[in-house]
């Protein structure tokens, strides 16, 4: 039956892929390429907001006060008579550093924990599951409205009440992912070598688990983002007169009979960040699925 | 037993079914199962074991208990003169220097997000081995399995099986391994490649002096490459032997029904085969007696009271059959399809007795 000849060459070999091949491959899809536009656009905004900005977003000019978009102020002023635009520019500094800061410790942390509890002993598992599902019974609002009253609006407390909420979610996701690849050949390949725990988790695990979270983190930041300006809509987030696109909002909504500028101008970024963020997410998790591949 | 590589005595390895709490609860006296049970064998230096069953007969169980991936309760594994059994995880680290394992799925057996020169150059970093040029070593490993080096970038997924199955090979060779542990070295593998896959075995144990034991369903594949041969029957070895007295003169009828079922290219062969019928029974629930009674075309009332004794029917040929099949007037005694009909009515409970073509519930 083994008659065949063994080949010292089996089949041809593979062309190399090039090293940012999947930058090439997100920018030929058009919505990823879209959507890493917008959130480029909203990053730099954020980012060069001091040179960006026209005025100083504290200045207050009396005279000017609800005036309409003009050269003088590109999206008009406030009730104070401060600059919209540098606002909102400030505003965006605001908002993405919770969102970086609040989903980067989150996924960090749901990796972390999500694979011990998927690799690691069954009663770790269980505790860990235990408490993932105490916290997501909490409703993140609430939850925030509680942790706010008792420490007092700030930055950080936004920050922790993210992450806490958030991190079951993450974690979730990975012991699930973790579960099905622990006895998966190439992991008990692994094992089989001799590779220890610490390096079949970072090594063998971790790759594989990352695509889809970072996928999950990139729709995230929208969220988080809305959390942010929802809770200083409500006067519980940053504290004036630092900027934060929620309370722009707000001091929309109480003089929208006089002017409409205000909501348009808080609502605008929070649309591009969301559809930027989500498009880009999509568009990733297209590239990064190597198994998805569609030219090969 | 010293030009043994591995020996393996009274081999037993059990799973789990229930929980603590709920064995207690429900009053399970044995909330476990015997995937291996009192196994027994040895493999010299160089040579090539054949380990053959249906799925769910314990041969990859065991296999991997060699290797340490599931434990072994009771019994010893003497390999290279050390106990393996009873090992912790740390200590087995340098006897997986020794023994390697391939896998059942060539490109599954390979991490997906690792190329080619990753995977098989893993070993070595796995051991810390501070080879200094990891690159030259993985070139020398793709020659030994005979791939092109264009192959060092390519990631698992755009490997055909052979090509992976190489790459295996590379990885299970990487740290000169006395023992290597092949778990179906040819599924998934159309026959010419795998013919390709056998002959590189082969032609490595030649070069490089390795002992293989080959876990597998495919007799024509045993046949090829082993010297020695135990057929696994839920758990238990029924038969073992050198290769070539098991296919001349197979002693138990699980190894009969299993060389009959192998397919003949010669459409005029009479088919007055035997053919082995039903399914494998659970191991929860071992059948009383000869636990092959079931399924045994020759059965007898014997069969289902007691169960036989794995004794020796030849020189280094090994059994479990009250009525072995060399003996002639054994094969003689009771013709096909005459069980029914002898006064006593073969019973397990839930099982079904095929007796010829009939089917019949009891």
């Amino acid at each position: 039956m083994t008659a065949a000849i063994e080949t010292t060459e089996a089949g041809a070999p593979i062309k190399r892929e090039p090293r940012f091949s999947w930058l090439w491959q997100l920018l030929r899809d058009p919505l990823g390429c879209f959507g890493l536009i917008l959130v480029l656009l909203i990053v730099l905004a954020a980012a060069g907001a001091d040179i960006l900005s026209p005025y100083d977003y504290k200045a207050l000019d009396i005279k000017a006060r609800l005036a309409p978009p003009s050269f003088e102020h590109l999206l008009g002023t406030d009730n104070l008579g401060r600059d919209t635009f540098s606002r909102i520019l400030h505003g965006g500094r605001i908002a993405l550093y919770v969102a970086l800061v609040s989903v980067g410790g989150s996924l960090v942390l749901g990796l972390i924990l999500g694979m011990l509890a998927g690799y690691g002993p069954r009663w770790l598992d269980n505790l860990l599951m235990l408490l993932f599902d105490a916290v997501r019974a909490f409703p993140v609002i609430m939850f925030a409205l509680a942790v706010i009253t008792v420490v007092g609006p700030s930055l950080e407390t936004i920050i922790f009440v993210v992450i806490v909420t958030s991190v079951p979610g993450y974690a979730r996701i990975t012991r699930a992912a973790t579960l099905s690849l622990k006895n998966t050949e190439f992991i008990l390949a692994e094992r089989s070598l001799g590779a220890g725990t610490v390096r079949v988790m970072v090594s063998h695990l971790l790759p594989n688990l990352i695509a889809p979270l970072l996928i999950l983190a990139s729709m995230d930041i929208p969220v988080v983002i809305t959390i942010e300006a929802g809770l200083s809509f409500l006067g519980l987030g940053v504290k004036p007169p630092t900027p934060s696109w929620g309370s722009i909002l707000n001091d929309g909504y109480s003089f929208i009979r006089n002017t409409p500028w205000l909501v348009i101008a808080g609502g605008i970024p929070l649309i591009i960040t969301t559809l930027g963020f989500t498009f880009l997410g999509e568009a990733m998790r297209d590239v990064f699925d190597p198994k998805m591949k569609k030219d090969r | 037993m010293a030009d043994n590589i591995i020996t393996v005595k009274d081999l037993r390895v059990r799973f789990r079914t229930a929980g603590l709490v709920k064995s207690l609860i429900k009053r399970i006296d044995d909330p476990f199962i015997d995937a291996v049970m009192k196994v027994s064998f040895s493999l010299g230096r160089g040579e090539t074991f054949g380990l053959v069953g249906e799925s769910g007969s314990g041969k990859t169980t065991l296999g991997r208990a060699i290797i340490g991936l599931v434990k072994a309760q009771e019994g010893s594994i003497e390999f290279n003169g050390k106990e393996l059994v009873g090992l912790k995880d740390g200590q087995f680290r340098d006897i997986r220097r020794n023994i390697a394992m391939m896998f059942q799925d060539p490109v599954a057996s390979l991490s997906p997000r690792k190329n080619v020169r990753a995977s098989i150059t893993e070993p070595f970093r796995i051991h810390n081995m501070g080879v200094a040029n990891l690159g030259e070593e993985a070139r020398r490993l793709l020659d030994l399995v005979g791939l092109h080096q264009g192959f060092m970038a390519a990631y698992p997924h755009q490997l055909s099986g052979g090509q992976a199955r190489r790459v295996g090979v590379a990885r299970a060779l990487a740290l000169e391994p006395k023992l290597i542990i092949a778990d179906e070295p040819t599924a998934g593998l159309d026959v010419s490649v795998q013919g390709e896959i056998l002959n590189l075995m082969n032609r490595l144990q030649r070069e490089l002096g390795l002992s293989y034991l080959i876990i597998t369903h495919n007799l024509p594949v045993v046949r090829h490459v082993s010297d020695k041969l135990a057929i696994m029957y839920l758990g238990r070895f029924v038969e073992q032997g050198s290769t070539k007295e098991i296919f001349e003169r197979p002693a138990h009828p699980y190894t009969l029904g299993l060389l009959a079922a192998v397919p003949e290219p010669d459409p005029d062969k009479r088919r007055d085969k035997l053919e082995l019928q039903g399914e494998i029974p659970s191991l929860m629930r071992r059948p009383s007696g000869c636990e092959f009674h079931t399924r045994c075309p020759f059965v007898q009332k014997k069969c289902l009271e007691v169960a036989p004794k794995y004794e020796e029917v030849a020189p280094g040929h090994w059994a479990s059959c009250h009525f072995p099949f060399p003996d002639p007037a054994n094969a003689k005694a009771v013709p096909k399809g005459a069980m029914t009909g002898d006064g006593y009515i073969p019973h397990v409970d839930g099982h079904t007795i095929e007796a010829g073509n009939k089917r019949q519930r009891f």
